[in-house]
């Protein structure tokens, strides 16, 4: 590199930044990846697994080289009320992998020596203080040691993108829009998990939990299977951590004494505990895109869909639309935002912001209705089983009838038509 | 299970520097103090003889929850230095 000058930089070496990276050097450009932490993954915490297909449109023949965890065969739904719970369990048993688990610093560690391979230049233990900007372009980056400068800058820096913020590509976040993600990494061993779960040899368990700290609160709990670990942990709303001025790490314990859960992880050794932010905002909390001389991916973009648990396949999406534009800008040597705006246009296009668009109205309805959707259905979903399994000598019609009757005076009828259209609109929301 | 005994799992190498910068002026008269509770390595504590914040910063898992939900807004939040703060091993 000439005068610290090269053609692009990537801030940030999670999946977002490696994607647009690795696109980027595999056309035959340079592009220099900045990583903060000491490798990359090792600032990085989520769920738990990483989407197959998507994964492949970045690296093909990932499943013979990464190190993967388990293949996610089965999906719970699991509802907790304070003494029960009910749960739904979707399982494939195909050949069909819709998703692995990874452990992150092993994963995008491994996405890095790949992109390195491909003749990314990778720099880690460095943090971008501040971008560099000329005549309202973006020209460079700032680290604690030297300037760096290119002809485009890819803003892959996740959740919290002070750079993002620093150019005004995006306002700061409300705590409404943003959860606040703890887990804890819990090792029971292989044979424990395959049994406990139900699972043969490298197969995997998805658990989404909903209710019992949380109900009527905006937060889920999940579960994911590692080779000989499980992951436990959860995701709340920083609105409702504020409302409520509860500890998320209180919440966790109580997920973790549930007997349905605690079962699961007995005897378990805590071996690493961990906590990240998750941008949850959606479709109208996507910011500015691009501009001048930078693009924005990943967690930073707030590339999120939270009702499917998806994020890390947005990012690698985002940074390879990202890539390509980069490399378009290149080849006509125009840097400008309206070369990038390309890369919106590839976002649009794809599911990315399709999915996003689709669900602009999810948040909204769930934070106005979190009370009946998180809290009465979900009990009345266990209430509704325990009526139906119990056998207690009373004519089965006269409960059905006491569980109608009690439906509609707790929840007087104005209240259950409100949430029915609430759940029309959203539906139609999605749908249309 | 206490935050320390979780904390204790954590791989961090600690700076001399603080990079969470409070404004105890601000601190003083913050009602909520939301910081307090919100953080998931209770890195705040309000010590009420001396009426002030405390910030045990080497305990940051540079989550960012503290900076958005401060609602004074005064907080200085940077991420450590390159070399310092936490590596996850199993995130």
């Amino acid at each position: 590199m000439e005068n610290n000058k090269t053609q692009v930089i990537v801030v940030g070496g999670g999946p977002a930044g490696i994607s647009a990276a690795i696109t980027i050097a595999k056309a035959g450009k340079e592009v220099i990846l900045i990583e903060r932490g000491n490798f990359s993954g090792s600032k990085n915490m989520f769920g738990g697994a990483i989407y197959t297909q998507p994964t492949k449109e970045i690296f093909p023949e990932f499943e013979q080289s990464a190190p993967i965890e388990r293949n996610n065969v089965k999906h719970n739904y699991t509802i907790l009320t304070e003494e029960e719970s009910t749960t739904i369990t979707y399982r494939d048993n195909t050949e069909h992998s819709n998703s692995y688990t990874v452990i992150r610093s092993k994963f995008d560690r491994w996405m890095s020596e790949e992109a390195k391979k491909a003749g990314v230049i990778l720099v880690t233990q460095t943090v971008v203080r501040e971008l560099i900007v000329e005549n309202k372009k973006v020209v460079g980056v700032k680290t604690e040691l030297e300037d760096y400068y290119a002809d485009i800058v890819i803003l892959a820096d996740g959740v919290n993108s002070l750079l993002a913020k620093q150019i005004g590509l995006r306002k700061d976040y409300n705590p409404k829009d943003v959860a606040l993600g703890v887990k804890e990494v819990i090792k029971i061993g292989k044979e424990k998990i395959n049994e406990r779960f139900n699972l043969k040899d490298d197969e995997g368990c998805i658990t989404e939990i909903f209710g019992y700290p949380m109900l009527g609160q905006l937060g889920l709990g999940f579960m994911y299977t590692n080779k000989d670990t499980v992951t436990l942990g959860l995701g709340i709303t920083l609105s409702e951590l504020v409302e409520h001025k509860v500890k998320p790490y209180e919440l966790l314990d109580r997920v973790k004494e549930h007997k349905t859960i605690a079962s699961l992880i007995e005897g378990g050794e805590l071996i690493e505990y961990s906590a990240h932010l998750i941008p949850e905002g959606g479709y109208k909390n996507v910011p500015k895109l691009y501009d001048d001389g930078v693009m924005i991916v990943g967690d930073g973009a707030g590339l999120v869909n939270n009702l499917h648990w998806e994020g890390t396949n947005l990012a690698m999406m985002s940074g390879k639309f990202a890539g390509e534009t980069a490399v378009i800008a290149i080849d006509k040597n125009d840097f400008s935002k309206k070369i990038l705006s390309l890369y919106k246009k590839k976002l649009d296009k794809s599911f990315v912001m399709k999915d996003l668009k689709s669900y602009k109205d999810l948040m909204p309805i769930m934070h106005q209705n979190s009370k009946s959707f998180l809290n009465y259905y979900l009990r009345k979903i266990n209430k509704f089983f325990k009526m139906f399994i119990e056998t207690d000598s009373v004519p089965k019609r006269n409960k059905f009838h006491r569980f109608i009757f009690e439906t509609l005076t707790e929840r007087n009828p104005f209240a259950l038509l409100k949430d029915g259209t609430h759940i029309i609109r959203l539906l139609w929301g999605i749908l249309k | 299970m206490n935050i320390d005994d979780r904390l204790a799992k954590v791989k961090y190498v600690n700076d001399e520097e603080s990079h969470l910068k409070v404004n105890q002026e601000d601190c003083k008269k913050c009602k909520l103090k939301m910081c307090t509770y919100i953080c998931p390595a209770n890195v705040y504590e309000w010590n009420e003889n001396e009426n002030k914040i405390i910030v045990n910063y080497e305990n940051c898992l540079e989550c960012g929850a503290c900076r958005i939900a401060c609602s004074a807004k005064s907080l200085e939040w940077q991420y450590p230095k390159g070399t310092s703060g936490v590596t996850y091993k199993y995130g």
